[in-house]
């Protein structure tokens, strides 16, 4: 019966309304319940550093080209020494959209997201990070992990002389 | 105090009432309907502003006064601004004649506890929801918008083929009570209420109460997933307030009668007469709210459909037969 089963079809969905009506609901409230986001949550972006508490940022440039939206901006400089680094480093949270592709694109695992997500201002230009605001004194995800260990110092003279190198071969003395 | 100051005061103050209870209780109706459906949907809906979200209201009124009042270009200026308020009044308007309490003595007189008790009540309550179409239609032909057009046809038309109904289904209470004054109809319903007497009747004119306050499975007039909001696209600030207080005022008029016609008024035992009525309209609202959260829209066609095909030759069968069994019960 066509006209039982509309009847039957407009009369069931209001047990279903009431019976939801009276359960608890499923609201986190947010300021009052703060749930902890995982692990790998995108949001605010820190620059880490590696096990010798160097900066692990060598200023390459790849995190502001892939970044989407251009919040990303920073100079270049080198040490004596030839390690490259950020002479000064800023991102803009007020443009950045928390894509991650920074993470993603830095060689040095220098630049990181956290789940600290709740860090709005009431002014967009305090939003703007610099490097003292971004660098932690920490190896964030990977703490063992460091580039410097295998690249990105310029090259010494004599060669040889870093760590991991060894001195250039005389090809005379390897002959066969 | 000479004898026509009393009466003028009495009506005064009983006028003030309604409109105090009535405008607080359509406030109150917003929050209410958003707080049900959030539960019905597993939220808590608004529960920040004040405790338990209790000056929702407020802040709604607050934000709505202070917005810019938009007119759109080429619109009907006038036409423009009467519309909402058409809405707004004849929805007020339509409370003078509902009586909410048995007759009271108040300085050694009897007031009758309505504000006019017209002896042609339930005309002058057609009469005015009749009225109530033009600030859908004025509205939207006003606005210069295809939506609000758009809109503005449909509900007129769809109202227009409800309020047929809806006045076909009070057929059968007039001629069960006897009289066109709604406190007639109350006190004929002393030993059953009409919606037991005849569920027919009772069923159509809520249906076509609903269809008639423009809520949810009847809401073509506004669709908002098609039409953007309807009649009242064009409308900002209080504007859109009054067309949306209009609406709940509506749908405490529209409690109210089916109270009056169907649920037997004031009449309960225990409680005072004027809870009574109160939880009746409440359960009626409540009801309305309830259906909202659970039916969908109908097709355009499906509502045309239902109301010419079904509701209206069912209520002229249902004058037909009551008018009928009235007779052989005399005899």
């Amino acid at each position: 019966m066509n006209l039982w089963r509309d009847i039957k079809g407009t009369v069931q969905p209001f047990w279903v309304t009431l019976r939801n009506m009276l359960r608890r609901p499923v609201t986190v409230r947010y300021p009052e319940q703060k749930r902890t986001p995982p692990p790998r949550y995108r949001a605010r972006i820190v620059l880490t550093r590696d096990p010798d508490g160097g900066e692990r940022c060598v200023a390459c440039y790849l995190c502001s080209a892939a970044c989407p939206v251009d919040c990303i901006s920073m100079q270049a400089a080198e040490a004596p020494d030839g390690r490259r680094h950020a002479a000064w480093f800023r991102i803009n949270f007020a443009r950045c959209i928390y894509c991650g592709l920074c993470a993603e694109a830095c060689p040095t695992l220098a630049i990181q997201m956290t789940p600290d997500f709740a860090f709005c201002k009431d002014e967009p230009l305090r939003l703007v990070y610099e490097k003292e605001d971004l660098l932690i004194n920490d190896g964030g995800k990977d703490r063992e992990y460091n580039f410097y260990r295998h690249a990105g110092i310029g090259v010494v003279n004599p060669r040889g002389g870093n760590d991991d190198e060894y001195g250039p071969v005389d090809v005379k003395s390897n002959l066969p | 105090m000479p004898e026509w100051l009393i009466t003028l005061t009495l009506i005064l103050v009983k006028l003030g009432l309604v409109f105090f209870v009535l405008l607080t209780g359509a406030a109150y109706l917003v929050l209410a309907e958003r707080k049900l459906l959030g539960r019905m949907q597993l939220r808590y809906g608004p529960n920040r502003v004040g405790p338990f979200g209790l000056l929702q209201p407020l802040a709604d009124a607050v934000k709505l006064l202070t917005k810019e009042d938009f007119i759109p270009a080429q619109a009907d200026k006038f036409v423009f601004f009467v519309a909402p308020g058409l809405a707004a009044v004849t929805a007020l308007l339509a409370f003078a004649v509902v009586p909410f309490s048995p007759p009271i003595t108040l300085f050694g007189r009897e007031v009758p506890m309505v504000v006019c008790d017209l002896n042609i009540g339930v005309l002058y309550f057609l009469g005015l929801s009749s009225l109530a179409v033009y600030g859908v239609a004025l509205g939207g032909w006003a606005s210069n918008s295809k939506y609000a057009l758009l809109g503005g046809i449909r509900g007129l038309s769809q109202l227009i083929s409800y309020e047929l109904a809806m006045g076909l289904s009070l057929v059968p209470v007039v001629l069960m009570a006897r009289s066109f004054s709604l406190t007639d109809i109350v006190l004929a319903q002393q030993s059953v209420p009409f919606a037991l007497l005849n569920p027919l009747a009772f069923l159509i004119f809520l249906v076509s109460v609903a269809a008639e306050s423009k809520r949810i499975p009847f809401d073509l007039p506004e669709a908002e997933n098609e039409l953007v909001a309807g009649f009242h696209t064009e409308y900002s600030g209080m504007r859109f307030g009054l067309f949306f207080v209009g609406e709940y005022i509506n749908m405490m008029i529209l409690g109210a009668m089916i109270t009056v016609f169907f649920l037997g008024g004031w009449l309960g035992p225990w409680l005072p007469p004027i809870v009574w009525f109160l939880l009746k309209v409440l359960a009626v609202a409540f009801f309305f709210i309830w259906v909202r959260g659970t039916l969908p829209r109908l097709r355009y066609d499906q509502l045309m459909h239902f109301g010419w095909k079904v509701l209206i030759p069912l209520s002229l069968l249902n004058v037909v037969v009551t008018g009928a069994v009235l007779l052989w019960r005399q005899g």
